[in-house]
């Protein structure tokens, strides 16, 4: 879905006003370095992964999503997903879900969780091919940016088999060959634009091949 | 519903209502027992006070200074930074890329906040806007203006969308006049913007200026 979250190229949005460096704190107000705990430790119960978190924080009206801030869509989400999963109803039964203690959580975030996922099946794309980055106006989780959708790149990285965003957004753990993708300025943005380029990482199902000739 | 981000700091003031929803929340999950509040403690303290920039620049110096570790990072920076301890959350599937004369990275996330946590610590507020998201990838340059960072027009700027589970670092270039430095005194000129690469690293003459 292309919901507020979606916001490579979009305009209107202003300046970034960053704060110097050396004054910035990690956390603002009290409120946010809780609602971070929480958030963490919610996702730590195992109810959820990491694309349904994302997609419980794009689903909000874009209004919302652009109007919040940061932690304000983190308690937004973190809410939505504890409401969905039942872990608050009146007498839920916990059965295995395991409440990390704080050495538990210590272990979890310095593990850290790869996903990359076991496949025989090869790359369908090769290192300079050229591909497109299929249009699609699906209504669930992707991590196909709709500012690139339509727009052709060449492969330029295999990064191997990765979990699908828009599956596991669905619960279902499955794999797909993963690729860094070049695409130029002026492919994205006309013939006007800076001359640059941008790399973004598509998976499999996102592309098709071109002719390049 | 929008709220108010006024910075006010007043303890006098009652609490807002975003703090009260927050408070309702964490009372209610550890009364449902949802949650531990040892744990809560830990999750903070690591990414306030331990893990952050200062890895980062640590394994930018040991590039600058060491051509083996580099080499094993540019080939795979996730067992590279391992051997130095750095491993975890959001650091899973690292990738190095090298600013030169010919080459400036820029390192954002279009469609949320994804950043190497393990080597930076958490995003700082700008990197998480909307006007930085939405502008990386079609107006770099510009952006790039808005840290005091110019470009010679001959430089090829080359954006990454954090899209994937992929975490980006940009290792900067090293400062001419440095050759004699130690890996330390090198790592007082990686600020965490060069490593996002809004920034170049710091001037010899200003890191004098830090240390003295």
């Amino acid at each position: 879905m292309n919901g507020g979250h979606d916001l490579g190229g979009k305009q209107g949005l202003g300046p970034i006003n960053p704060e110097p460096e050396a004054q910035e704190p990690v956390f603002h107000f009290e409120w946010e370095r809780r609602v971070f705990a929480l958030t963490m430790a919610a996702g730590m119960l195992g109810q959820w992964n990491i694309d349904q978190s994302r997609h419980a924080r794009e689903r909000q009206h874009p209004a919302d999503y652009l109007s919040n801030s940061y932690y304000e869509n983190w308690l937004q989400g973190t809410e939505t997903l504890l409401n969905e999963s039942g872990l608050l109803a009146a007498n839920v039964e916990l059965g295995n879900v395991r409440i990390p203690d704080s050495a538990d959580a210590e272990k979890l975030l310095a593990c850290g969780g790869p996903t990359t996922v076991d496949s025989d099946k090869p790359p369908a794309f090769n290192v300079g091919d050229g591909v497109r980055l299929i249009k699609s106006h699906k209504a669930g989780h992707t991590r196909a940016p709709s500012y690139a959708q339509g727009a052709v790149g060449e492969v330029v990285g295999q990064h191997g088999c990765h979990v699908y965003p828009d599956s596991n957004a669905l619960g279902e753990h499955v794999g797909e060959q993963l690729y860094s993708i070049r695409f130029s300025a002026q492919e994205l943005w006309g013939s006007d634009a800076e001359n640059f380029e941008v790399l973004i990482d598509l998976w499999e199902p996102y592309l098709e091949q071109v002719s390049t000739a | 519903m929008p709220h108010d981000h006024s910075r006010d700091h007043d303890h006098t003031e009652p609490p807002s209502d975003l703090t009260l929803r927050v408070k309702a929340l964490e009372s209610l999950l550890l009364e449902k027992g949802l949650v531990n509040a040892d744990a809560l403690n830990t999750i903070i303290d690591t990414y306030e006070h331990k893990v952050g920039p200062r890895n980062g620049t640590q394994v930018v110096a040991k590039a600058w200074s060491d051509p083996q570790f580099k080499q094993a990072l540019m080939h795979d920076a996730t067992a590279a930074v391992l051997e130095l301890g750095y491993g975890g959350r959001q650091g899973e599937h690292l990738h190095v890329v090298e600013n030169t004369d010919a080459v400036h990275n820029l390192v954002v996330c279009t469609l949320c906040s994804c950043y190497p946590w393990t080597l930076l610590g958490l995003p700082p507020v700008w990197y998480k806007s909307a006007p930085y998201r939405s502008r990386a990838v079609s107006e770099p340059r510009s952006v790039l203006r808005e840290f005091g960072t110019e470009l010679d027009e001959t430089i090829k700027i080359r954006v990454w969308d954090s899209s994937s589970e992929m975490r980006y670092l940009v290792l900067p270039a090293r400062p001419a006049g440095t050759e004699d430095w130690s890996e330390e005194k090198l790592q007082q000129l990686v600020s965490r913007n060069s490593m996002i690469g809004v920034e170049l690293a710091r001037s010899p003459t200003s890191a004098e200026d830090l240390s003295s």
